[in-house]
């Protein structure tokens, strides 16, 4: 086997720096004229160790992980040229496999990481296309569903819906113009699931919403991504390109009868564009806003016709299914839902990244055995899971396995895959506050309480973070919440209150702390807190020229003291000081 | 003042390559915003001729996105992102940060033109946060220290 080089080549390697590394390393393995091939990959999960290179030689995988430029060449010479591989900078090898993969089960992201995305052809030698071909020659439309719907698969996007059963509803509607969606809108703050599929795999997606067209009889289709996502559009426009040359996208795919289209739409950032009947709005060129349903999508959706809209983690499943058989598909998970999940794991986390576990896994297992516990070893406080529309569970709730009925029992949802780790320095009040904020500013107006309502909830948050509100203020909240969650048109209306509605099921205390005794436990709520200078304090003057308004004297070598009246709590000394003397109380 | 004209026929070339269909609308705001950085009204009037369309329209649907601007902006885009992984590793220190360097609040310019603050809510690389987006490019797990030297990089590009 030939040696060869793989760097992570996403928006998170990018971020850490994959771009220098891979030039450097180009540079270096030019200059010692070896005969290696290096690929640039998607996503292989392990966001918090990029930049990755991993190299395949003959005995077996290495990967590095943090590689810094100034790496490189030690790690060329070494490895590559004398073959010996450099310990310090290895995260994982033949002989030590590293443990972040042991719970995790890989479907969907079967081939991020792995092979190139920019490069039809390493998505065909991985078996890619074949699912299609075989739906093709040898299953009928109304097979292919019920493929599907054998497989138990639900929809990724949030609300878990069966997916063949959605398929069946477009398919029986009646008309000969058909669409399909693919959303891609990926709007939950704090997730980013479908980027990493389409970063690291978009053929996997293309070739779900092909399968997906000929099962329900649809011609044409829309993928609508947001525009925050550049190098998922990329490669999506080139992934469209390469399966058009190859026929499988186009007039009469494959040789067959069978003629479908791809566009491509980009968002143009608004939150409640996820919601279905608002993207199709906004592909009609309006502005973003949801519409009651009945008619569904299926029966009257896209330009007035049947659509079937499904979204990014949904699509990639498909081709999967077809190949290995709803069986294989439905015996992981749960009885009563197929399959795995992807979460993107990030927060107060050792480890943060993108993770496949099989859906029923209890949130410990995500978070100690693939996560690696939480940062800095602080306590944990709570993991937030659905993004705006979800809930912070507490401690307590730990061995709760992820599936759509028990998250939604314990206040929770599955949502789309997000899945933030707080510590005891995590104010659950302003999480409940800073999602709040959020939703009231995405609200796209239509409905009075989901517009006014949310503002004045949020009002009252804002009295607590203040250390003003009352118990009064409590009852407020609940009334306020019942009455958005009741006459608001659209999930995000609907859910807005659930963030607020869980901190107060299982924080209650904290909030009490707030307003009855004034203070932030978490130190973090600015009104509520103060900070002093220990006797620990080295006089090194960091924290003097760092604050902002010079609120802080001392003499170099000396205790330094923060004169509490200029004090506008930003925390700037706490963040710098080299031997944590300032407190926060 | 300057005259409008050249917008004008700009715009003019680009809404050409678009069908006159109310679904080119968004397209055509983006495409425009691509070229000038941001929508001036006249770029709005002529979509509103183009598209036979109220300019009321194409003024709801273009301040109803987040990512159109009626403003010009400056040399630097920083985007500072607010998502919830950043919100809990320190999103608003590094906004204020910020403001600071810059002497500006969010959403303004530099009076140099050199950058504009914007908010924004999840670049994607949450295990790296707090991420900030300066162009195109993101920069990830910050602190004070980094945050600085992104800044003096971008500032030190302009001289
Ligand atoms: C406010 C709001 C935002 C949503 N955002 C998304 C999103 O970003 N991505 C997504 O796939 N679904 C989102 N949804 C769910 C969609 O409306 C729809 O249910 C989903 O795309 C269906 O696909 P699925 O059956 O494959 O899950 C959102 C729903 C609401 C109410
Ligand atoms: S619930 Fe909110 S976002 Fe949804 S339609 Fe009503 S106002 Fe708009
Ligand atoms: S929350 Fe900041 S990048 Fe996602």
């Amino acid at each position: 086997m030939n040696t060869k080089v793989l760097i992570g080549y996403a928006s998170c390697g990018i971020a850490a720096g994959a771009g220098e590394v891979d030039r450097a390393l180009r540079s270096r393995i030019a200059k010692r004229s070896l005969d290696i091939e290096i690929t640039k990959v998607g996503c292989v999960g392990m966001c918090h160790n990029e930049p990755i290179i991993e190299i395949h030689d003959p005995n077996g995988v290495y990967v590095y992980g943090d590689v810094e430029v100034s790496d490189v060449d030690e790690i060329v010479e070494s490895h590559l040229v004398e073959g010996v591989p450099v310990e310090e900078k290895l995260i994982s090898s033949p002989e030590e496999s590293y443990d972040y993969f042991d719970v995790q089960e890989k479907i969907v992201l079967r081939n991020s990481g792995v092979i190139d995305p920019e490069d039809i052809g390493d998505y065909i030698d991985s078996g890619g296309y074949e699912a299609l071909k075989k739906v093709l020659t040898e299953m009928s439309p109304q097979e292919v569903i019920d493929e599907i719907k054998n497989s138990n698969l639900r929809g990724r996007g949030g609300a878990g819906f069966p997916t063949g059963l959605k398929w069946q509803f477009a398919a029986n509607a009646p008309g000969d113009e058909k669409y399909i969606i693919c959303n891609a809108d990926e709007g939950d703050p704090g997730a980013f699931m479908d980027r990493s599929i389409l970063e690291g795999d978009p053929h996997a997606v293309l070739e779900g919403m092909i399968i997906g067209a000929y099962a329900i009889g649809a011609s044409d289709s829309y993928i609508y991504c947001r525009a925050e996502y550049p190098l998922a559009l990329k490669r999506l426009d080139i992934g469209i390109e390469q399966a058009k040359e190859k026929g499988f996208l186009g007039e009469n795919i494959l040789g067959t009868d069978f003629s479908f289209d791809i566009h491509i739409k980009e968002g143009a950032g608004a939150f409640v564009c996820g919601e279905e009947t608002a993207l199709m709005h906004s592909i009609e060129g309006e502005r973003g806003m949801p519409r009651p349903r009945p008619p569904f999508p299926a029966q009257k959706g896209l330009f007035g016709k049947p659509t079937n809209i499904n979204n990014v983690e949904t699509w990639a499943n498909i081709p999967w299914i077809i190949r290995n058989g709803a069986e294989e598909y439905a015996s992981i998970g749960t009885e009563r839902s197929g399959g795995t999940k992807v979460f993107a794991l990030a927060g107060k986390i050792k480890r943060g990244g993108l993770v496949e576990v099989p859906i029923g896994t209890p949130l410990r297992e995500i978070i100690y055995n693939v996560g690696g516990g939480i940062d800095e070893d602080l306590e944990f406080k709570a993991v937030q899971l659905g993004g705006p529309s979800g809930g912070c569970l507490p401690a307590e709730y730990l061995d709760t396995p992820v599936d759509y009925e028990t998250l939604t029992e314990a206040g929770a949802i599955m949502g789309s895959g997000g899945m933030i780790v707080m510590d005891e320095c995590d104010c659950m009040v302003n999480v409940a506050r800073y999602f709040l904020d959020f939703t009231q500013k995405e609200s796209c107006g239509k409905c009075t309480f989901c517009r006014v309502g949310t503002k004045r909830m949020l009002e009252i948050l804002d009295k607590f973070t203040h250390g003003s509100g009352t118990l009064e203020d409590i009852e407020s909240i609940k009334n306020l919440a019942s009455n958005i969650k009741a006459y608001s048109l659209c999930g995000l209306g609907q859910t807005a209150p659930n963030p607020v509605l869980t901190t107060l099921r299982y924080f209650e205390h904290e909030y009490y702390d707030h307003l009855q005794e004034q203070t932030c436990s978490a130190g973090v709520c600015r009104e509520l807190i103060t900070f002093t200078i220990t006797d620990a304090c080295v006089g090194c003057t960091r924290c003097a020229s760092e604050c902002p308004t010079e609120a802080i004297t001392g003499e170099r070598g000396e205790q330094h003291v923060i004169d509490q009246e200029y004090c506008i709590k930003c925390g700037a000394c706490h963040d710098v000081c080299p031997v944590n003397a300032v407190e926060v109380d | 003042m300057k005259s409008s004209q050249p917008k004008k026929e700009k715009t003019r070339e680009i809404l050409n390559s678009f069908t006159s269909e109310e679904s080119s609308l968004i397209p055509m705001l983006q495409a425009c915003q691509k070229h000038f950085g941001y929508l001036p009204r006249v770029v709005m009037e002529e979509i509103s001729s183009y598209l036979d369309m109220p300019l009321s329209n194409v003024y709801g649907v273009t301040t109803f996105y987040a990512q159109f601007r009626l403003e010009p902006l400056g040399d630097h885009l920083v985007k500072v992102c607010h998502g919830t992984a950043c919100h809990v590793r320190g999103a608003d220190k590094i906004n204020e940060l910020l403001e600071n360097e810059l002497g500006i609040k969010s959403g303004e310019t530099t009076p140099d033109g050199t950058f504009t603050l914007e908010r924004v809510a999840c670049l994607g690389c949450c295990s790296l946060a707090p991420v900030i987006m300066v162009d195109e490019t993101a920069h990830g797990n910050l602190d004070r220290d980094k945050v600085k030297a992104v800044v003096e990089k971008y500032r030190g590009d302009d001289k």
